[in-house]
């Protein structure tokens, strides 16, 4: 018997105590069931952050944006930021700069689209809330998401990495309508909490576009 | 260079004089670190509490900054070399090899460290501690952290030269000792880690002079590759202090070298990989690189922290029987020494490092609960109880240790030292939970405002969130008075305090 602070003499590779041994196959067993859960959620859950990869330069993805905007802008401005409302099932673009995202997105609940996210300047972090879905966007990468919105409702988008001593004023909209009751739309907003489902891009890898 | 050894009256162990000054020199100067980064942190806390919301936008960032950067890196790293020191030549009982490079390495850690300070305050580096690219801070900020990184490189290069003298000199019998072998897990780790700092801060330190360009993906791959890692070094240099105090306090015994051991070697093969969690939500990677990542690689350092938790408490419980204390079950926890602030410090580690910090980081290891997590409160929720309550707090513990055995003075204000782990752990975690509840709100970390008052549009936490800031508020409150009485029981027992009895001349080791 030694402290930890003393040299073990001789051959101290010896056989374990049994109740250190049944610790050691216990914990071994638990890692393997978690190392066994993430990629069986990868293919099951339906929920991943993995996404559409692709590079796109800033200036290409600042096009790629403005056209999106000139292509699908519904009336007015909104504090000095156009609303877009694109068709369901189409691309869906959406830009971290110092301190705005651009454009505000009016979807269309259970329609499916493809979020675009990316930067021009510096790493932002995409969160929406109040449902609490966050992403990384780094300039010069396109981030495709697979999203389908399932609930109607106001939402924000919160930039949640540190991009620049006006970070915390970065808030952006994205506002969920339901058609089929489009009738009793109501602008102020009921933050009612909605969820939105990302639906797993898993088979599309970057460099497939 | 002035060498020579002094036998240390209470372990019997022959302590070169370069070693004790080698190792006051750093804890002095940890210290200071700690000091600053624990001021920093309080302001940071009183900002983010938002009934108080001291700072501005702009200066709370930047004291953010100096507050990761003083603690995560200045205080631990200079900390985790006087640790090195004391586990190669006073363990081994051997002489510093090359004091002359000891000591200039040291010279350079701290110029480094000034140099990044004085960016810092001077508002030249508002970059938070992750720095991102393409964020740009002022090219003495890259320069100062490069030459600490190198200064701690060739620190850890005179720590395997200490091994290998002790053993060609013949100062100690048999194997290294546990603790010894965990600083060594602990300097293998720290050489990966500078490594991947080297390969990204020196690129982005010629990118910010205006040569070339750094890829902002890549950096955030392979800054985590420095900053995980990092982490990674505290945590093989605390388990080792785990098993330091452990002998020091109770004289725990090593239940199996062999479990111990290949723990220890479980962290430096898995732990590089396992950084790539803090990716899992970035557009540059793939799935199967995340998962390979994060699942297998991080489980199986994982499985190495799940080992020392059952083998520390253990030990201590096997020591503590082998000295008597045999009556039923938990006679041996009972009669534990709770008065001493060495052994409550490492109990405090033990629980709050493995059940709050260790499951909350499993959890956010997940590709899936990342989403909910990444970047929000829970994170720092999470780090404040590993390295803080678990890393920190064993630090502090093993300081009132160092404070008799090296700087060879008494514990000043000895009723205050006795509760100050009390009062630091109760308060960490009290901060730790309610910082990771907040997160499940959605606040984000690194925020001024979560008030969003100046925002283009409105954004409304519930109330409930609002409470759990301010609960996270009061344990950080506690935790800094902690903070506080440590530094006050520290620095008073090196500079003002009584000496201790007992011989302490050293003695040349060829007249001896």
């Amino acid at each position: 018997m030694h402290t930890g602070i003393e040299s073990p003499r001789g051959v101290w590779w010896k056989p374990a105590h049994k109740a250190e041994k049944v610790w050691v196959v216990l914990a071994f067993a638990w890692c393997m069931v978690l190392f066994a859960m993430m990629p069986l959620w990868h293919w099951k859950g339906g929920q991943n952050p993995s996404g559409i990869r692709a590079r796109v330069e800033p200036d290409a993805f600042r096009a790629r944006t403005e056209e999106f905007i000139a292509t699908y802008r519904v009336g007015e401005e909104e504090n000095g930021i156009p609303i877009v409302e694109p068709p369901p099932g189409g691309d869906v673009y959406l830009m971290g700069q110092m301190w705005l995202w651009t454009p505000s997105l009016r979807l269309q609940k259970d329609a499916e689209y493809t979020l675009h996210l990316s930067s021009v300047d510096v790493n932002h972090g995409f969160s929406l809330y109040p449902l609490n879905i966050n992403f990384q966007v780094v300039p010069g990468y396109d981030y495709g998401l697979r999203v389908t919105p399932t609930e109607a409702g106001d939402f924000r988008i919160v930039c949640n990495e540190f991009c620049g001593v006006g970070h915390h004023v970065m808030v952006g909209r994205v506002e969920v309508i339901d058609p089929a009751a489009a009738t009793g739309r109501d602008e102020d907003g009921d933050k009612g909490a909605g969820e939105l489902t990302l639906n797993a891009p898993a088979e599309r890898e970057g460099g497939d576009r | 260079m002035k060498g020579g050894f002094r036998i240390c009256p209470t372990t019997s162990l022959r302590v070169h004089r370069q070693a004790d000054a080698l190792i006051k020199a750093n804890a002095v100067v940890a210290t200071v670190s700690l000091l600053i980064g624990g001021i920093t942190g309080l302001l940071v806390l009183l900002t983010r509490w938002q009934a108080v919301h001291l700072l501005d936008a702009a200066m709370f960032y930047r004291v953010l900054t100096i507050h990761g950067m003083s603690m995560l890196i200045f205080f631990i790293i200079f900390f985790e070399m006087a640790v090195l020191y004391f586990a190669g030549p006073v363990l081994l009982n051997s002489r510093v090899p090359a004091p002359r490079l000891g000591w200039s390495m040291f010279g350079l850690m701290v110029l480094g460290a000034v140099m990044v300070e004085w960016t810092m305050w001077t508002g030249r580096a508002d970059v938070l501690f992750t720095s991102y690219v393409p964020l740009r801070a002022h090219p003495l900020f890259y320069l100062g952290v490069i030459l600490f990184a190198v200064g701690t490189l060739i620190t850890v290069a005179v720590f395997f030269g200490s091994l290998v003298v002790a053993k060609r000199e013949k100062t100690y019998e048999g194997s290294v000792p546990l603790v010894t072998y965990g600083a060594i897990a602990a300097a293998i780790i720290a050489v990966i880690t500078l490594l991947h700092g080297a390969a990204i801060y020196i690129p982005t330190f010629f990118w910010s002079i205006g040569i070339g360009n750094v890829d902002p993906q890549v950096y955030r791959m392979v800054w985590w590759g420095l900053g995980h890692s990092s982490q990674q070094i505290n945590v093989a240099a605390m388990v080792a202090v785990w098993y330091l105090l452990g002998a020091l306090t109770v004289g725990s015994v090593v239940i199996n070298e062999k479990i111990s051991r290949t723990a220890f070697v479980l962290y430096i093969l898995f732990i590089s990989m396992a950084s790539a969690h803090h990716l899992l939500v970035d557009p540059g990677m793939g799935p199967t690189w995340k998962v390979v990542n994060t699942s297998y690689f991080m489980y199986m350092a994982v499985l190495a922290s799940m080992i020392h938790g059952f083998t520390v408490p253990a030990g201590i419980e096997v020591g503590q029987r082998v000295r008597g204390l045999t009556k039923g079950m938990f006679e041996w926890l009972r009669r534990a020494p709770w008065g001493d602030p060495g052994f409550s410090a490492l109990v405090f580690s033990v629980i709050i490092f493995g059940f709050v910090g260790g499951i909350t980081g499993v959890t956010f290891g997940t590709e899936q609960i990342n989403i909910i997590a990444h970047n929000t409160l829970r994170i720092p929720g999470h780090f404040h109880a590993t390295v803080v309550a678990g890393t920190a707090l064993a630090f502090m513990g093993v300081t009132y240790y160092v404070i008799p055995l090296i700087f060879r003075k008494k514990v000043a204000f000895w009723p205050l030292a006795k509760i100050q782990p009390y009062v630091f752990a109760f308060g960490m975690l009290i901060f730790s939970v309610a910082m990771t509840f907040a997160g499940t709100f959605g606040i984000p970390r690194r925020h001024w405002d979560m008030s969003f008052s100046d925002a283009l549009f409105d954004v409304q936490f519930s109330p409930a969130a609002n409470l759990v800031v301010t609960v996270m508020a009061l344990g950080g409150l506690i935790a800094a008075l902690g903070g506080a009485i440590y530094i006050l029981v520290t620095v008073w027992s090196v500079f003002l305090g009584q000496p201790m009895e007992g011989d302490a001349t050293y003695v040349d080791a060829r007249s001896s």
